[in-house]
């Protein structure tokens, strides 16, 4: 059974690591909406998804964050990317493995998935 | 419409930590002997005037200005009603807001609690500036996880670290195993 002197231990580990990484200096925002809206829809397992995914692969300056409704209940879950310099990107109907699909594409390799983006869905 | 408990939680919940709670209080009891499963959502949050309180049941009021219904509240009413169960909400002005919900527990309607684990997670590692103290209880087996004891070990290092947040998920899967002893709920 998990103990606090286990998290005694990894407090002990990560202050021995230099360079702990801030959220506030992460360029790149993921941010999904976790209204009722989207909570409905699906986007407690998208949100865990891509925070899993971006631990997991190590990827540096991106946060993934939350926030309310979008006013677009419709698209929900959505995922939105913000980075700086860059328009932001909406992605709607989300589900965990497209979620994937974005951190592969768009976090890792900077290819917007065209597919799953709200313009692409309104066509 | 909500297909688990624990979806309806983090909903309720949500709106506490929109509400600037500091603390906020989740309770899930089950009594398999008075076939009830109680859930409590208490915050000390900016809470509401009775006006406001009247009309959160309406599916058609909404504090929001994104769109005009607001179903979290009306949802989690009807999923607790509708297994001949209670729901009360009482709030007042700077003191807070509490949501109780009490199901059937072998209810053919009771949705099941789904993965309370991870609207637990969510909640604390998205919301570093709320305290949680969530507490769930299986016919008197229970167990506490308090974001306050754990922000006293850790010090600034936030939840989000892949390692803390890989322990909290680890507590509660364990915590919520042991307490269900064997059973899904």
């Amino acid at each position: 059974m998990k103990s606090l002197e286990e998290l005694k231990a990894i407090r002990e580990r990560m202050q021995g690591q230099v360079g702990l990484r801030n959220e506030s200096e992460a360029s790149t925002r993921v941010v999904v909406g976790m209204a009722t809206c989207g909570i409905a829809s699906g986007a407690r397992p998208v949100l865990v998804a891509l925070a899993d995914a971006v631990a997991e692969k190590k990827i540096e300056d991106v946060a993934v964050t939350q926030t309310g409704c979008i006013g677009l209940c419709q698209y929900e879950p959505i995922v939105e990317v913000i980075q700086p310099g860059k328009e932001k990107v909406t992605y709607v109907k989300m589900d965990a493995k497209k979620a994937l699909e974005v951190v592969e594409q768009h976090l890792i390799r900077g290819q917007v998935v065209t597919e799953y983006t709200i313009g692409n869905t309104m066509k | 419409m909500l297909t688990e408990i624990s979806l309806h939680v983090l909903d309720i919940a949500e709106n506490s930590v929109k509400a600037k709670a500091k603390l906020v209080e989740i309770e899930i009891e089950i009594e398999e002997a008075k076939n009830f499963l109680r859930v409590l959502i208490r915050d000390d949050g900016v809470g509401m005037t009775k006006e406001v309180l009247r009309s959160v049941t309406d599916p058609f009021y909404t504090s929001r200005k994104t769109r005009k219904v607001g179903l979290g509240v009306p949802f989690f009413k009807a999923a607790a009603l509708q297994t001949e169960g209670d729901f009360s909400i009482t709030s007042e002005p700077g003191a807070g807001t509490t949501v109780i919900a009490e199901f059937t527990l072998s209810h053919l309607d009771r949705m099941p609690i789904g993965d309370i684990s991870a609207t637990i997670h969510t909640l604390v590692v998205y919301h570093q500036d709320v305290d949680f103290r969530y507490r769930y209880s299986v016919n008197g087996k229970e167990f506490v996880m308090d974001t306050r004891e754990f922000r006293a070990v850790l010090g600034d290092i936030s939840f989000a670290e892949r390692e803390v947040s890989e322990y909290i998920m680890e507590f509660l899967a364990e915590n919520h195993k042991e307490a269900n002893g064997g059973k899904v709920y």
